[in-house]
């Protein structure tokens, strides 16, 4: 244990990095990209789904939600101060010209993996060294696919979510929308309506799917927003750990970024899904940075179903985002780990529900916030028991940590319990890096940057050590990043 | 030869919120000394190690103080440490969430950055850890647990005279570190403190007891009362302390 606790701090190599003071990942690549005017109506969706070239199903799918969005406003309840957006200025199509698949690594557009290679991913090496299969998805369109043969020969579909509306349509019109319905809410109507593409994925039965699954988003055409769709289904008995990090390059106007993620866990199956969130959080003043409205939920449909969400979010000016599972089968169990740093001017606020419906179902919440310069952090959570649910169990852990005094943290816990055999926990803490602490790691010699750095991934260790091996570092990396000047 | 003069402070002043703390500290310690400071509670003997270590809570008012030659009142705390000034805390803190094999390995990569060393690989980082802890019969297993957290009291002070063998510092201020410990736990801090004394180092011992220093025998014992050094001897003051206490001095002090 203790080796493999110096390895990753070996790589995390925190000191190194905290001499970067800009935004690390703030670069455009300049690709041929195919855009489509501004603005959103009938034609424009219908002009999506033609270039994408979509089944008429498809089509009158995204043409319903759409209808839908026009009578619907954009929700306001949230802890966050939300500039007027204007949904008429936005490009809601991009993809890179350069589009085809390539059989192999030498085929892909060098800039591309120049791209790639400063966002510390090289493909080649993660194929390579770490056995990951990564849908690269650069904008909006999926580039890059590997370890697809692999993958095949054990039934797992991985493939883009055009892709899948192609060769997979009975699956995807069976399960898209399934758990989170256009009529969820604002940003999954305008999402369904407009969504460009995504990741799709299914586990048949009994099938533990032998590598992690990851994909890595960029934002990069100019006034692009991002609308991902994401759907992935494990079906009885099976497993599969799903990776999403994600950067973007600094851009002066806001970016918005509304993405679903749907997950269906079958009878006996187990779906992991991780997050790394670093898009573009603004300037030290507050300018600029990504609006990221995210709506992503999985339902435990079957039996002794497992979901767990895991997410560490250190990106965005503004976060609006509750990952959340539906316990629907009896003995399922959910779990939400989350950390969310701000900084400087970001807002945050975030959170998960856990929908007890089924018997005997338990759900486990761990949520750290870091609140550092002048944001805003807030934590909103739901556990919901229904009268069916009979011993139903939630335990949840809300801490927030509080570095500077200009900062804020907020604690939003709300419960609904209508079975009186359920057991619901709450326990909240805050604290602050105290000066005696920094005091310790200064006269043994570590300066106060790296002291911080240290304190806050050991703040979050709980939540780090729940992610894959290769993401915990680069988390690591991240916080102690996105913590530069918050202190001294 | 002259030895080598590790420490000079003179007419030293320092305050905490307004208060005087230290009136005029003049103390010398050359490389291979061990001095003891004793006094009555309230003296400003922590105080004293804390201004050396360079506690931003305390404000400088007047007087000097070099160590090995050099002014270190306007250095960063972090860099006295790097300069190797150790200090052992009388209440160590807790650092929730941090190994102490992390946090230990990050003091002693930077201190060895700071003098222009290759960083300690994982491997010999460990064999480094193994063997030091093993001076003061430290469980190599709390390495594992969070900084000081969970530490029993006798633990925590073991701690720190480990992380003094792991960083050997050219000047340690072991502030009260018998302080809490059973007649077993100062043995073996004692026996740890001992080992790591040598000619080329100084160690200030901050205590209340006499018993500390039957095992580490001191070269000067000093007495600090109102924030100033008013006598300084050898060993036999320390016996002559246990036995009268401090109002033979006091009065003697305040007569003048």
């Amino acid at each position: 244990m203790q080796d493999i606790e110096f390895v990753m701090a070996d790589k995390n190599n925190i000191i190194n990095e905290l001499t970067e003071n800009e935004y690390k990942y703030g670069f455009t690549t300049d690709i041929d990209t195919d855009i489509i005017p501004k603005g959103l109506n009938e034609s424009i969706i219908r002009l999506i789904s033609e270039k994408k070239e979509e089944p008429e199903w498809m089509l009158e799918y995204r043409l319903k939600a759409f209808e839908y969005w026009k009578t619907l406003k954009m929700p306001d309840w949230a802890h966050l101060n939300i500039p007027p957006i204007d949904y008429q200025d936005i490009i809601y199509y991009a993809a890179p010209r350069t589009a085809p698949k390539y059989k192999s690594m030498d085929e892909v557009d060098p800039q591309l993996k120049e791209t790639f290679d400063k966002l510390g991913i090289p493909l080649e090496e993660q194929m390579r060294l770490s056995g990951v299969a990564v849908d690269a998805v650069m904008d909006s369109i999926s580039v890059k696919t590997t370890f697809q043969d692999t993958l095949a020969e054990k039934g797992i579909v991985f493939c883009s979510m055009s892709e899948a509306i192609k060769n997979h349509p009975e699956l995807v019109r069976k399960y898209l929308g399934s758990v989170v319905p256009y009529t969820d809410n604002f940003y999954a109507a305008l999402n369904t309506a407009v969504f460009s593409d995504g990741s799709f994925c299914y586990i048949p039965k009994g099938v533990r799917c032998p590598m992690e699954l990851s994909t890595y988003f960029r934002i990069n055409a100019a006034g692009t927003g991002q609308f991902e769709r994401t759907l992935i289904v494990a079906d009885e008995g099976a497993y599969v750990s799903y990776l999403e990090g994600c950067t973007a390059p600094m851009r002066d106007e806001n970016q918005l970024h509304a993405a679903v993620v749907e997950i269906v866990v079958m009878k006996d199956a187990e779906v992991k899904y991780s997050t790394v969130q670093n898009w573009y959080p603004g300037d030290k003043e507050g300018r600029g940075g990504v609006y990221n409205f995210v709506t992503k939920r999985g339902i435990c449909k079957g039996d002794n179903a497992r979901l767990s969400w895991t997410q560490v979010e250190t990106g965005s000016a503004i976060t609006w985002k509750y990952p959340s599972c539906v316990l629907a089968g009896d003995n399922s169990f959910g779990e939400f780990y989350s950390v969310a740093l701000t900084n400087n001017f970001q807002q945050a606020d975030t959170g998960t529900k856990m929908i007890h419906l089924g018997r005997n179902t338990r759900s486990r919440i761990v949520s750290k916030g870091i609140s550092a310069g002048r944001s805003q952090n807030s934590y909103r959570g739901l556990v919901r028991v229904a009268a069916k649910a009979e011993n139903a169990r939630n335990y949840s852990q809300c801490d927030s940590l509080l570095i500077g005094d200009k900062c804020g943290a907020h604690t939003f816990p709300y419960m609904d319990v209508k079975n009186t055999s359920a057991i619901v926990e709450h326990e909240a803490t805050t604290s602050k890096i105290s000066d005696d602490q920094l005091m310790y790691c200064n006269q043994r010699g570590i300066s106060t940057e790296d002291a911080v750095g240290l304190i806050v991934n050991g703040y979050a260790k709980e939540v780090l050590n729940k992610l894959p091996m290769e993401f915990a570092v680069e988390a690591q990396r991240l916080l102690s990043i996105s913590l530069e000047g918050s202190v001294g | 030869m002259q030895k080598e003069i590790i420490l000079n402070v003179e007419d030293l002043r320092a305050s905490v919120e307004g208060k005087e703390i230290l009136q005029g500290i003049n103390f010398k310690v050359a490389a291979g000394e061990v001095h003891a400071i004793m006094g009555p509670n309230g003296s400003g003997k922590s105080t004293f190690a804390s201004v050396l270590a360079g506690n931003p809570k305390y404000d400088h008012i007047s007087g000097k103080a070099e160590y090995m030659g050099k002014d270190i009142l306007d250095m960063s705390i972090e860099d006295r440490a790097r300069e190797g000034l150790f200090l052992g805390f009388q209440y160590p803190v807790e650092i929730p969430g941090v190994s102490m094999s992390n946090f230990m390995r990050l003091a002693v990569n930077e201190q060895r950055k700071y003098r222009g060393e290759e960083p300690l690989t994982a491997a010999q980082f460990l064999k480094l850890m193994r063997e030091r802890a093993a001076v003061v019969e430290l469980d190599a297993k709390l390495m594992n647990r969070a900084v000081n957290s969970g530490f029993s009291g006798g633990e925590k002070k073991r701690n720190e005279i480990f992380q003094m063998a792991m960083l050997q510092p050219k000047l340690a201020l072991l502030d009260e570190t018998d302080s809490g410990l059973d007649i077993d736990a100062l043995r073996i801090v004692a026996t740890g403190v001992n080992n790591l004394r040598s000619e080329e180092n100084g160690i200030v011992l901050i205590t209340h007891y006499q018993r500390l220093l039957d095992y580490i025998v001191p070269d000067y014992v000093h007495v600090l009362y109102k924030g100033r050094i008013i006598y300084s001897g050898d060993k036999e003051l320390s016996l002559k302390l246990e036995k009268e206490g401090y109002d033979w001095l006091i009065k003697e002090y305040e007569s003048k």
